[in-house]
């Protein structure tokens, strides 16, 4: 079993049966060792000089800062999520109060459009970021106030949060960057790594990328409910499962329709008596566009950017807790800023120390970054990190760059494109794999 | 206690009215309730959940202390001698501890609780000792039935020991006028230790009622055999015992002894006893199973072995998709040996992933 090192434990040290290998950070003697495979953008695997004894000692260190810091978790901890959603409340209260103005002009110009606009697009992203995502985790759970806690949170997005809940925490972050495991990779609709084959489909994804990330929340809620699996399997899906999906669909279309009428339809009819209705509907709008392109922003610089690996799915059998760890390092990047950045990025912008403790409080993560980093260091692991503004363009340029088939000897790209289009005007079928 | 059946009716209109502000409100404020927002302003109003605010603590003895408490409008009043369980944030942890009311009635509003700090108690010595005034904590209504009937007896014996003086004094703060005949017996470790030893002693003096207290130090264990001397009439009193579990378990003996159990009412400060353990009996409520797990196999496959749909999500711990509520019992979290035990009424969120039972377990599954 993996007890963090001088504790009072006396769970026995043989489990009677076999659990969950990631449980331990013990590698189970009887099963090869499998290196995870890494992008072909990569020179080499950036594991492939340690030794099982290495990945399990790179586990205990991992369970020891793990149990430092969630030990010491407190009231300081608890005061800080207070903190926070409370100034989020008051910011998105104070915003919508000062957008029941927002069609009154001072010399040409709305100034309570702008600042509400402004207001309201910084609540939204507090609420779903450093609020929404991380209670959602359970970071809070430990608090035990029903208020704010894993199991009651609802967000303000369109995806329902037990469903999120289940996509995200459950098969996003357990299977992190696994090809055809990790559906986060490209979100079904791009292909961010080099060993996700090519179709058609793909030759518009900077297309696909910018209507992804205006309409984020809605991505997320169609990519949930698996959409895309639905459609394509539904004539094989049994008439159980179908009755399962649409009620998780209906859940959506509920949820969606209660957003969609506050923000357009009640809190721009209390603006009517200022003539502001019409302004309070476009200063929503954009506060869910920025919203939105902010948070798709700050995700994909999460795992996509260059430098960071990707898994096949044998690699991920039996896996220990070490291994497990491992793959979380190598499969994420983090973002540099300052504070209030971390904080706006929901400490995403920690997204290694996030994905290693998924439910450690977001607000300790850059307290155990130096050491997560100067771990990395002394195993000669890749530390991925850069601005916003250099880890998004690369990954934009990536998604333009990988919109068009691989580069292969013998082969010209545009042959390959050109038979792809043929192919689509015989059959309608764009997902053909060159 | 309550005045409420005397108040008109609301008229059919103002209900529609009110219905439709509250769907209003909560159109505006969808995920979230109103209620979420008007906590922030004024987190005691009518139609927010029980919870009080902190007005003083005074200190009674050297380790109790009197805490008033302000309940928010939801509070329904209390008959004496029942208790609250109030939900405090120690180290940003959510603690729920019973505790008997002990104010007499009162014009402003707010209800007390007296509390002994014990040895390593978390919750005690932290009332005691740390909080503060103004602190917010969370409310149960007042609930049990160590209370006195109506019409009220006409000789009553009260027999107490350290803390468990507290349901008694809220008791006598309210009936003392009329109660006609009242005999409070009552130990602790010193006369310095009586907890409200000043007031009783004063309404002894002034013959309302007559105390005779019991000092441990000088006078060793109370026992019981004694009562024949102290209070002869005994056996004719309706009687109300509270204390340490050795001196509930003593009186009961005695009065079935004598025949006269039907007149002895108990309250007990420590209803059930978790003591963790290696594994143990997990009973899923819901599903009316019970099965036997050992203390390495996590809850979640013990569970399943058993053919019990649970939910599940990781099997490691970091997705919170296996969350069970421990109605009861003790488990241990298998990454870090951590214990998580839950009286009856604690329900305590649990991953059962990575908690194994250690001791008798009630899930609501
Ligand atoms: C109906 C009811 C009414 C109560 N009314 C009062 C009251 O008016 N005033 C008051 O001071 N307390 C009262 N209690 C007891 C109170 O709820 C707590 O149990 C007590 O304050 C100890 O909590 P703690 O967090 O300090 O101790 P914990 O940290 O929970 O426990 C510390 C140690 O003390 C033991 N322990 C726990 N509870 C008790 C106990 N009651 N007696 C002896 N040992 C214990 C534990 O097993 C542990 O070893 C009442 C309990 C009940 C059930
Ligand atoms: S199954 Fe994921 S936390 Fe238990």
């Amino acid at each position: 079993m993996t007890l963090a090192p001088e504790r009072p434990a006396t769970a026995p040290t043989t489990p009677t049966r076999a659990v969950n290998s990631r449980l331990s950070v013990e590698s189970a003697t009887d099963r090869p060792q499998r290196a995870p495979k890494t992008s072909s953008s990569l020179p080499a695997n950036p594991a492939a000089h340690l030794t099982p004894e290495q990945i399990e000692e790179i586990g205990r260190e991992l369970d020891a800062i793990r149990a430092e810091v969630m030990d010491s978790r407190g009231a300081k901890d608890a005061a800080y999520i207070r903190k926070v959603i409370k100034t989020q409340r008051y910011l998105e209260m104070g915003s919508r109060a000062v957008l029941l103005f927002s069609g009154v002009k001072v010399k040409g110009f709305r100034p309570a459009w702008w600042l509400g606009t402004a207001g309201l697009s910084a609540a939204k992203i507090l609420e779903n970021m450093e609020i929404g995502h991380n209670v959602m985790h359970g970071q809070w759970d430990w608090m035990r106030d029903p208020k704010i806690h894993s199991t009651q949170w609802e967000w303000d997005n369109a995806s329902p949060s037990k469903q999120w809940k289940h996509s995200h925490n459950e098969l996003h972050h357990t299977f992190t960057n696994v090809l055809g495991r990790d559906n986060d990779l490209g979100y079904g609709i791009l292909r961010v790594d080099e060993d996700q084959p090519w179709t058609l489909f793909y030759l518009f994804q900077p297309v696909w990328h910018v209507g992804n990330a205006l309409l984020f929340e809605y991505g997320i809620a169609a990519y949930d409910l698996e959409l895309g699996g639905y459609l394509a399997k539904r004539k094989r899906m049994s008439a159980e499962d179908k009755a399962a999906w649409r009620t998780e669909a209906m859940e959506v279309v509920a949820k969606v329709k209660r957003q969609v009428t506050r923000d357009y339809v009640v809190h721009p009819a209390m603006s009517l008596p200022t003539g502001s209705a019409r302004t309070t509907i476009t200063a929503n709008l954009v506060a869910n566009l920025v919203r939105n392109v902010w948070t798709n922003t700050v995700i994909i610089c999460g795992h996509f950017p260059p430098g960071i690996a990707v898994f096949e799915k044998t690699s991920i059998e039996g896996e220990t807790r070490g291994e497990w760890y491992l793959r979380q390092m190598l499969g994420s990047g983090n973002l540099t800023g300052s504070k209030a950045m971390h904080v706006m990025t929901g400490n995403l912008s920690h997204q290694i120390e996030h994905h290693l403790f998924p439910d450690m409080p977001s607000n300790r993560y850059a307290e155990i970054a130096p050491r997560i980093r100067d771990l990395m260091d002394r195993y000669d692991l890749p530390y991925v990190t850069g601005s916003l503004a250099k880890q998004s363009a690369s990954v934009y340029w990536k998604v333009v760059q990988l919109s068009l088939p691989n580069k292969v000897e013998g082969r010209r790209r545009r042959d390959v494109v050109l038979k792809a289009a043929r192919h689509f005007a015989r059959t309608g079928n764009l997902g053909r794999r060159y | 206690m309550s005045t409420s059946t005397l108040t008109r009716p609301t008229p059919p209109w103002r209900l529609r009215v009110r219905d439709g502000l509250v769907g209003l409100a909560e159109a505006l404020t969808t995920p979230l309730v109103p209620g979420d927002y008007l906590d922030l302003i004024s987190p005691l109003r009518a139609g927010a959940d029980l919870r009080a605010r902190i007005v003083s603590i005074t200190s009674e003895t050297a380790d109790a202390a009197t805490i008033t408490l302000r309940p928010s409008r939801a509070w329904r009043g209390h008959r004496p001698g029942q208790y609250i369980r109030v939900g405090i944030d120690i180290d940003g942890v959510r603690n729920w501890r019973a505790y008997s009311l002990t104010h007499a009635p009162t014009a402003d509003g707010t209800i007390s609780i007296t509390t002994k700090a014990i040895p390593e108690g978390k919750v005690s010595n932290h009332l005691v000792r740390d909080a503060r005034p103004g602190t917010m904590v969370m409310l149960d209504q007042a609930t049990g039935d160590f209370t006195l009937p109506a019409p009220l007896p006409e000789k009553v014996l009260f027999l107490t020991a350290g803390s468990g003086i507290t349901p008694v004094m809220g008791m006598l703060r309210h009936y003392l006028g009329d109660l006609a005949d009242v005999v409070h017996v009552h130990a602790a470790p010193t006369r310095s230790a009586v907890i409200f030893g000043g007031e009783l002693r004063s309404y002894a003096a002034a013959g309302r009622i007559r105390f005779h207290e019991h000092h441990d130090d000088v006078d060793g264990i109370l026992d019981l055999a004694d009562l024949d001397r102290i209070v002869p009439d005994w056996h004719e009193r309706e009687v109300w015992t509270c204390g340490p579990t050795g001196l509930l378990d003593a009186a009961e003996a005695h009065w079935a002894a004598a025949g006269l159990a039907d007149r002895h009412h108990v309250e007990r400060f420590r209803p059930t006893v978790i003591e963790p353990g290696e594994g143990g009996t997990v009973t899923f409520d819901r599903s009316a199973r019970t099965i036997d797990a050992d203390g390495g196999t996590p809850i979640l496959d013990a569970g399943e072995d058993a053919g019990l749909l649970m939910p599940s999500g990781c099997r490691m711990g970091i997705c919170f998709g296996c969350v069970v509520t421990l109605r009861e019992g003790a488990v241990r979290d298998l990454r870090t040996g951590d214990l998580t035990i839950a009286e009856p009424g604690d329900d305590l969120p649990i991953q059962t992933c990575v908690n194994a039972a250690a001791g008798a377990c009630h899930l609501d599954l």
